[in-house]
């Protein structure tokens, strides 16, 4: 059995551990989406073996937390996390965006990848998802909570700001989104190809309850989830401020990363940077 | 006389009786409720309407997810929004994961009337049956509707229900035969068939009984499930009379006509007249005045079928 309920220096390890997953996929596979793979991974290595309520032996789980990956596209993050938490074998991680395999370019419902709760790759549709399923939640009286993963570019999209409205006023406290600001984008900065601040005062003036913090930091990662599951009569937005490509020296903070996977020198240097060689 | 009534309160029945049948059913409204008769689902279960407002991308995320969470939504607003504002939400997060979502697209065709081209929805049946895992049905009349609203919430899977405004012959029993994908034949006959979906049908019956004063034997198909389609239905029809007219209150590119000439050339090839809008958007006017100008009725029918008969030298 793997272990769920991990310390924070166990979180960090765990999390070392699936950026080198998440190299290996990505050389292995030649394209993919490295620096918010790495910027993310923390969140979910956080939510993964610690925090969510979940079961890998079991994952349709009635009692179980969902999940929504709403930028789909860091989904190597979201596998390396499903492997090493006992959904299914680690050695499939490197079948990534090859044919027949259930690790598609963005997350399938319908490959039967255990953990995948909705296909998505299309941004800004998570949220509302998420929200949907929450208010269902709600209604059956069910105490599960949902969390989502949204972008920072993300929250450009207009259905976003539909999603927000209608959580906040149905007070879906049970929801909580974590954003993960990078602050990159495809064409570079967030701010200047479209910028999104103030977004926690957004967030607010939407009705709901914002928390900060740092999105490579357990510790205060898992305040947050202690926070955002402690929140009553609103839904939380975890701003958690993170580094693209973080862990890769060469990747940190450049834009280019974004859908760019390492080469096979490329990967040999970052997994020595990340002790795996 | 045959008695009139709008396609669009067949859905708000039949939602009602889905409701009382399944208690998982719940409704989202975008605002216009009254207007596409979510009302009466609103009023016999308050608890399980949930306003959404003017925000059709998220009313289809939010029922996405309500499926997710094991209910069984329906959203509905007028058809240009719901096949067309939330396209992306429809294809990637509810077809492409399969989820058992229902669409009411209310205010189909150019029926509408004096609101204009905005509002006309004249596309979604090729906005919708282009997405894989999708079920189109475009009911005939207001008893069907309601037939079709109780059987796309009792299937599993993303099923897009297409309905209208005005008052139109209510003219199906209702002990007659509803199954998605199976066709029904309304009227037989050898000489040509009209195969049409939604208001077409009656259309095509008139125009049947006219011709039948000439001797014309005209068979009439109402093929109301347009995805998954009748293929057996569409082979019959061109095995028997060898040439087929198709009728749609839509734009011609892409529809009901383009569906069944899909069929028709890949399995039984035989003459084709389409009956649809000629690829323009619609205007304000009197329904039945833009029935005519846009070249949707009996008489339109008559000479599609007087061309076809002349094309296959009958």
């Amino acid at each position: 059995m793997v272990n769920l309920n991990m310390s924070v220096s166990e979180l960090e390890e765990q999390a070392r551990q699936c950026r080198i997953d998440i190299i290996r996929m990505l050389a292995e596979a030649g394209s993919g989406h490295s620096g918010g793979s790495l910027s993310s991974v923390d969140i979910l290595v956080a939510l993964y073996f610690n925090f969510m309520k979940h079961d890998p032996e079991s994952p349709t789980w009635e009692e179980r937390d969902f999940f929504i990956l709403s930028k789909g596209h860091v989904c190597p993050a979201l596998y390396t996390a499903l492997a090493r938490a006992g959904y299914f074998p680690v050695e499939e991680l490197m079948t990534l965006r090859k044919l027949d395999s259930r690790l598609q370019g963005h997350p399938a419902k319908n490959k039967g990848l255990p953990g995948i709760e909705v296909s998505s790759g299309s941004l800004g549709q998570g949220l509302g998802i998420g929200a949907g399923v929450a208010l269902g939640l709600k209604i059956d009286g069910r105490p599960n909570r949902v969390w989502c993963l949204n972008g920072d570019g993300e929250m450009q999209e207009g259905s976003i700001w539909e999603s927000a409205m209608a959580a906040g006023h149905y007070r879906l406290d049970n929801l909580a989104t974590i954003v993960d600001m990078n602050g990159l984008q495809i064409d570079g900065e967030v701010c200047k190809v479209m910028n999104i601040e103030p977004l926690d005062e957004k967030f607010r003036a939407f009705n709901w309850n914002v928390v900060k913090c740092g999105g490579h930091d357990m510790a205060d990662l898992l305040r947050a989830y202690e926070e955002a599951s402690g929140c009553k009569d609103k839904p939380t937005a975890i701003l958690a401020k993170t580094v693209k490509g973080k862990g890769v020296s060469f990747m940190e903070n450049v834009a280019g990363w974004h859908g760019k996977a390492p080469n096979a020198d490329e990967a040999e240097i970052a997994l020595k940077e990340l002790g795996a060689l | 006389m045959v008695d009139m009534k709008p396609t669009k309160n067949g859905f708000g029945e039949g939602l009602v009786e889905l409701g009382r049948r399944n208690p998982r059913v719940v409704a989202l409204g975008c605002d216009i409720t009254g207007s596409v008769m979510v009302s009466l689902f609103k009023d016999a279960f308050p608890d399980r309407f949930f306003s959404i407002g003017i925000a059709e991308q998220n009313a289809a995320q939010i029922a996405a997810g309500l499926s997710l969470a094991g209910f069984v939504p329906f959203f509905s607003t007028y058809g240009v929004f719901a096949s067309g504002r939330c396209w992306d939400q429809i294809r990637t997060t509810i077809c492409y994961t399969e989820l058992n979502v229902k669409i009411g697209g209310a205010h189909g065709g150019i029926s509408v009337g004096p609101d204009g081209a905005t509002h006309q929805a004249l596309e979604e049946i090729g906005n919708m049956r282009a997405i894989p895992n999708m079920t189109v049905i475009v009911p005939a009349d207001a008893t069907e509707t309601r037939k079709a609203t109780i059987a796309a919430g009792e299937m599993l899977g993303p099923c897009y229900v297409r309905f209208g405004r005005e008052a139109v012959p209510s003219w199906t029993k209702e002990d007659d035969p509803f199954e998605i994908g199976n066709a029904n034949l309304v009227r037989d006959g050898n000489d040509v068939a009209v195969i049409a979906c939604g208001v077409m049908v009656y259309e095509a019956l008139c125009a049947a009984e006219e011709l039948e004063k000439e001797g014309i034997s005209v068979r009439v198909v109402n093929l109301h499930t347009v995805k998954p389609i009748d293929t057996g239905a569409i082979v019959s029809c061109a095995e028997k009379c060898g040439c087929i007219v198709a009728a749609e209150e839509h734009q011609i590119y892409g529809g009901f006509c383009g569906a069944v000439a899909e069929q028709v050339v890949q399995h039984c090839p035989v003459p084709m007249e389409f009956v649809a809008v000629d690829d323009r958007f619609g205007e304000s006017g009197d329904p039945e005045e833009l029935m005519s100008e846009f070249g949707l009725t009996s008489s339109d029918i008559v000479s599609a079928i007087r061309n076809v008969l002349k094309r296959s030298g009958k």
